[in-house]
């Protein structure tokens, strides 16, 4: 069964991130959506731990709220695609089940 | 009826305020409030310094664009600041360069402090808001 988390929080005000990267199994996926797309952001102090858990995680970036925030895909760490609603919507229908890490 | 001196009408006390933000933009409405709080500061003529940290870094950044999220761009009210007095902006450095941030990633001129000087600044305040 493959999981779709999604994560609406800052990772550097909540640790919803943090958790989500540490209870994902290998295979499933990862979606940052409202203040979670923070977390997809270049240059951070979290960019180690995303590039560790890349290779065992597919990460996905809502795009509208990355340009709602001021942030473009150039913004956007390597290995993070950027998909649309439509697109979120094929991630929900895509997986078994979708947890909110609220 | 007795006359009320004409200075408890004009002028009146002047305090050093304060406005704390910590918070990003859009996923809570309490950067959005606190702007609005700055603007009642400004209108009655206080000392206004605004102060961004952590997150809050986040509500200045340049080229929001909210249409396609359906909320208020109020990013840039920020720049109508300057119209109000409103001059004193800080930005602690420590919180942009977590997030990966400078500051030609902002949309107003602001003045770049160390977590040291943001603390002796908030020292010199009779009253800090926190948002």
């Amino acid at each position: 069964m493959a999981l779709l988390h999604t994560v609406n929080k800052s990772p550097f005000e909540k640790n919803s991130l943090e958790t989500c990267l540490r209870i994902a199994v290998e295979g499933s996926s990862v979606l940052l959506i409202e203040d979670g797309v923070y977390g997809a952001m270049n240059g951070t102090s979290l960019n180690g731990a995303l590039s560790d858990a890349g290779n065992r995680l597919q990460f996905y970036v809502l795009g509208p709220d990355l340009k709602a925030r001021g942030l473009s895909e150039q913004d956007v760490m390597e290995g993070i695609e950027v998909v649309d609603y439509d697109g979120f919507v094929d991630l929900v229908v895509g997986h078994d089940a979708t947890h909110a890490c609220l | 009826m007795e006359d009320i001196p004409e200075e408890e009408y004009s002028g009146g006390v002047v305090k050093k305020f304060m406005y704390v933000n910590r918070r990003a933009p859009h996923g809570s409405i309490y950067a959005q409030e606190s702007l609005e709080v700055v603007l009642v500061g400004a209108a009655f003529e206080q000392d206004v310094s605004v102060v961004f940290l952590d997150d809050g870094v986040y509500q200045i950044r340049k080229d929001q664009d909210t249409s396609a999220i359906g909320t208020k761009n109020f990013s840039k009210t920020f720049r109508a600041l300057e119209m109000y007095d409103v001059e004193k902006l800080y930005v602690e450095k420590e919180s942009m360069q977590a997030r990966g941030m400078t500051e030609d990633d902002l949309n107003v001129p602001v003045e770049v402090k160390t977590s040291e000087e943001i603390g002796r600044l908030m020292e010199e305040q009779d009253v800090v808001l926190s948002f």
